[in-house]
């Protein structure tokens, strides 16, 4: 009974299409969600480096100094622990799977012109901020030193 | 007297997806004695427990199988979970059972598949492999991954799979369902496959259980031990019954998957149509202190998983005890008194995974 089931099965294999899809010629399509590799936005980055932080294999290394934002494709483990963790949501899991090589790269980005506009700025205003607060708190020394003083003699 | 000359078998052999050295004994071409040895693929995984962060280990813990990879993470989540009291929301059991019974169907069609191609039945091989690649499919579709599916963290599941996503599994499994039953009949229905199964390296019950065998190996010597049985998840909810077979040789065992397969189908039917709506995850805070030990029912038979912690980031001790692992002893014997040409079947019918084993 079985055999006889089966025969029909494998006939019908011998004049049907192909089960596989034509790989080179007819694309894979990925379905939507898949661990594929990691991408990040440049335009998005801040280098906070929680990425860097949070990445079980220690993939992903952010130099704050050259302003560049570097992955390991061969160490990363498809996790999506980064992407979860971004706070700008500038990580994202791209599709496609990650090319295989015969040497092990690493990948660097550097930061959009618009970033590392936006970053300096900020530095900027942080460094004022904190210039600002540093005289304050000098400032108040000074008064409540000045206060002190006549009670001290 | 005649004569007892040695034959060594693996690791390196074709039936062998993976690497155990097995030394025969024979007299003439009757095993007469079997000697396992393993440790041709150890990595140390355990270990790794003192250098990573506790989440961090459910990652180290999928990579121990490639098969068996969803119930290694969820034991592992299920073990620190129950240290720190961590109540899982009644919609995350649902996709971890339903899940957990779909990595069981792609494992057991790659058995499937293995056995055919053991003795010779190349067209079921592809059959089954076929039929596994649309059940791969669905799973990378839920989970984002086909082999690593990293969807368990400690307090629930990492991502929810949408309503419409379940329909459409349940509507896709009911459409393979009759390709299924086809498969599963050609191998336990087909005379050539019978003779070549039947009466092959016969256990009674008692023999497997003194041996400490564990899952389809069990049940096919007539042992009604299942670990779903015991309640996690939410096999608690749906009805299925224990698959046994009382021949204890390699037919009864693979009686026994082969039948599993298309319980897990209706499990899983079950499972999506009594999915609750809610969240899949509860925060976590604090670090594990304390000691557990899940037990779960992994494809090929009972896993374990102990973990102890000291209320650090890095756990203390994490240990697996694979199903594998116990069905070895069984398994060398089975092959006592057995012919020379059954060997390779009688070794795929334990569905070996020496990835797991050695860890």
């Amino acid at each position: 009974m079985g055999a006889l089931n089966f025969a029909g099965r494998a006939l019908k294999n011998l004049f049907s299409a192909p089960a596989t899809i034509k790989y080179p010629f007819e694309p894979r399509v990925y379905p939507e969600g898949t661990r594929g590799h990691v991408e990040n936005d440049m335009d998005q980055c801040i280098l906070c480096g929680l990425c860097q932080m949070r990445c079980p294999t220690k993939a992903i290394t952010v130099d704050k100094g050259s302003q560049t934002w570097s992955i390991r494709p061969f160490s990363c483990i498809q996790c999506r622990c980064c992407v979860d963790n971004c706070p700008k949501k500038s990580l994202s899991m791209g599709l496609k799977y990650q090319e295989p090589g015969s040497v092990k790269v690493t990948k660097t980005f550097e930061l959009s012109d618009k970033q590392k506009e936006l970053l300096a700025a900020q530095q900027k205003a942080a460094a004022e901020r904190a210039a600002a607060a540093k005289a304050a708190a000098a400032a108040k020394a000074a008064g409540g030193n000045a206060a002190a003083k006549p009670e001290a003699k | 007297m005649s004569n007892r000359s040695v034959v060594p078998f693996g690791p390196q052999h074709p039936v062998l997806p993976e690497p155990i050295h097995l030394d025969l004994v024979l007299e003439d071409e009757v095993v007469v004695d079997a000697i396992p040895s393993i440790g041709f693929v150890h990595r140390g995984l355990e270990k790794l427990v003192e250098v990573k962060d506790f989440n961090e280990m459910a990652y180290v813990a999928e990579r121990i199988c490639g098969i068996c990879s969803y119930g290694h993470g969820f034991g592992y989540c299920d073990a620190v979970e129950h240290i720190m009291n961590i109540e899982i929301p009644p919609r995350a059991q649902y996709l971890r059972t339903i899940l957990f019974e779909m990595s069981r169907l792609h494992s057991h069609m790659l058995w499937f598949g293995l056995l055919a191609d053991g003795f010779g039945f190349e067209s079921l091989f592809m059959d089954a492999w076929r039929i596994r690649e649309k059940l791969l499919d669905m799973l990378e579709e839920a989970t984002g991954g086909r082999v690593i599916f990293s969807i368990n963290k400690i307090g629930g599941m990492r991502r929810d799979i949408p309503k419409e996503m379940l329909k459409s599994f349940r509507q896709r499994l009911e459409d393979l369902t009759e390709d299924l039953k086809v498969t599963v009949r050609t191998l336990l229905e087909d005379p050539a496959v019978k003779s070549r199964l039947s009466g092959v390296g016969v256990l009674t019950a008692d023999e497997v259980e003194t041996l400490g065998a564990a899952g389809p190996f069990l049940r096919g010597s007539g042992i009604r031990r299942d670990s779903r049985k015991l309640g996690y998840l939410a096999y608690d909810d749906i009805d299925f019954d224990i698959i046994t077979h009382n021949d204890g040789d390699t037919y009864a065992r693979t009686y026994v998957r082969a039948m599993e397969i298309l319980q897990s189908v209706d499990i899983i039917k079950q499972a999506i149509e009594k999915t609750p709506a809610g969240e899949v995850d509860v925060p976590v805070k604090g670090f594990p202190n304390g000691e557990y030990m899940t037990r779960i029912e992994q494809p090929r038979g009972e896993a374990c998983y102990y973990v102890k912690a000291n209320g650090k980031k890095f756990l203390e001790r994490m240990r697996v005890r694979t199903p594998t692992f116990a069905n070895i002893p069984a398994l060398t014997a089975s092959l006592r008194g057995s012919e020379l040409a059954d060997i390779p079947i009688l070794i795929l019918a334990i569905d070996p995974c020496i990835s797991c084993t050695e860890r």
